[in-house]
């Protein structure tokens, strides 16, 4: 390294930035979560009246011309707009400034689900249509999931390590641990990492509806994200961008940055089960955990606040909820379990990274997310899931889980500094 | 074929320019016969791809690889369009 910087072993998170269906600005998310705001509705950016499920919880307060150059914005698929956009608000945010001194040490971890699914569509109609010379350029830039880490460091001049994470709908999770990892090992001293993710399009659509894991609450769109309830029918699409400023704390503190919590466990684990269904014992989800606190060297009494994967599907929340009384025993019943995706629905590979900044929210101000759309008890599903109203309560430590169809668990868990 | 037959040098240019002012998102001024693509309006390589394409579906006409390295002003587009009506 060109700075004569030695690690410190701790890794802190010094900016935030979010793109949701509540809000482009942290500040908006984050205000509609805690007054439990619910922005499902029908699906209103394509045709959708032969999918058999028809609402989703779409970004709309968006326009990418408004955050980057207005070819780019016209051109690039929207996994990377919302990347672009989540990555400079977080450094902006962070008040890291970028130069010839540190730019070698900063990196880009921006995970993907799926990666530019429109853009995919959309050029491979035109093959169909015109054949293979109308196929554009820009098809394989702009929809390999790599793209929105390697754009994020063309835009910012980031020429520390550079890689993605892609599991499914642990990505999010899964990328702010990796980066984690890799400040912890001196390979950087910051890392812009998170997860972005944008499904709700003809393809992707098409293909979770075949999944048969979404809520087909056509009628009744606002009561369709559900998790932990009894009625629960399956999850409801979002998508978005949750980035993170992660630093060394040493360097963090010596440049004077504001800290939102420190990262102290991450846990990484596999179902080996089924491609979509999680294991019904919920060893990977109980393991996962268990690994998070490990390494953080944290007991399961220390946690104050679980931020679920909480999917609203029947199998999902059921699992969780055994994978969390196993780890946390007797305490299992006094730790609040929320799931914001009741409110987001559910962004696949953003999601791990929006929940976790969630959790830094939650140890920044104090207050709990709620799980909206809680009616109905479901005896399988018997912890305090915060229902409805969102709860004043003093976080010192969260944590989050995030499961992924292939198995894949990651769990992460910050501290109060 | 045959949608360019007939079309005026005025026409040609005009579609020239609004084809180019679409796919690089620069201003209608700055989009002279002079202007290089490439130099002038900011196009890379993946642009100038797209851009042929753009050309190709606009006046239905072919462009093979070959040919595009002519294409290096808006002036040499006009012209190599014009051409194609013979």
């Amino acid at each position: 390294m060109s700075l004569e910087f030695r690690p410190s072993g701790r890794v802190v998170v010094t900016g935030i930035g979010l793109v949701t269906a509540l809000g482009t600005g942290v500040e908006k998310t984050w205000s509609g979560i805690c007054a439990g705001e619910n922005p499902v509705g029908p699906v209103e950016s394509f045709d959708v009246s032969e999918y058999s499920t028809r609402i989703a919880a779409e970004v709309k307060d968006f326009d990418a011309a408004d955050w980057m150059d207005k070819k780019d914005a016209k051109r690039v698929d929207r996994f990377i707009a919302f990347a672009h956009t989540g990555a400079s608000m977080a450094l902006a945010d962070s008040g890291l400034v970028v130069n010839d001194e540190n730019r070698c040490e900063i990196g880009v971890l921006m995970g993907a689900g799926i990666g530019g699914l429109e853009m995919l569509g959309d050029q491979h109609r035109r093959q169909i249509e015109g054949g293979p010379s109308r196929v554009s350029p820009f098809l394989v830039p702009y929809m390999i999931p790599d793209m929105a880490s390697g754009w994020i460091s063309i835009v910012h001049g980031l020429k520390g390590p550079n890689i993605c994470v892609v599991t499914a709908c642990a990505t999010g999770a899964n990328a702010i641990g990796d980066a984690y990892e890799i400040i912890k090992r001196g390979d950087a001293v910051a890392m812009v990492t998170g997860g972005t993710e944008a499904p709700i399009n003809e393809i992707g659509m098409g293909g979770f509806c075949a999944v048969r894991a979404m809520s087909n609450r056509n009628d009744d769109p606002k009561r369709a994200s559900r998790p932990f309830d009894k009625e629960r029918d399956g999850f409801v699409i979002g998508e978005g961008c949750g980035s993170l400023v992660l630093e060394d704390y040493d360097y963090a503190v010596a440049r004077g940055a504001r800290i939102y919590g420190e990262v102290v466990g991450y846990g990484l684990t596999a179902d080996a089960y089924h491609i979509t269904q999680p294991d019904p014992d919920a060893d990977g989800a109980i393991r996962v955990m268990k690994m998070a606190l490990r390494k953080a060297g944290l007991s399961p009494d220390s946690v104050d606040y679980i931020n679920a994967h909480g999917t609203s599907t029947a199998y999902n929340d059921r699992q969780e909820t055994m994978a969390i009384k196993n780890v946390f025993g007797e305490r299992a019943y006094k730790i609040p379990v929320s799931s914001t995706k009741s409110m987001l629905g559910h962004s696949l590979g953003a999601t791990g990274a929006v929940e976790a900044i969630f959790c830094l929210l939650a140890i920044r101000d104090g207050i709990v997310p709620p799980t909206i759309n809680y009616e109905f008890p479901d005896p399988d599903c018997d912890l305090d899931y915060v229902p409805n109203v969102a709860r004043k309560q003093k976080v010192e430590v969260a944590l989050t889980n995030s499961f992924g169809f292939g198995g894949h668990n990651a769990c992460l868990i910050f501290k109060k500094l | 074929m045959g949608i360019v037959q007939g079309m005026s040098d005025a026409e040609i240019l005009a579609k020239v320019i609004k084809v180019t002012v679409e796919e690089l998102s620069v201003k209608e001024e700055e989009v002279t016969e002079a202007a290089s693509f490439t130099e002038d309006l900011g196009a890379d390589s993946l642009d100038v791809v797209e851009l042929v394409m753009a050309f190709e579906e606009e006046f239905g006409i072919d462009i093979p690889d070959d040919d595009v390295t002519q294409l290096k002003s808006v002036g040499d587009a006009v012209n190599y369009i014009k051409n194609k009506q013979g």
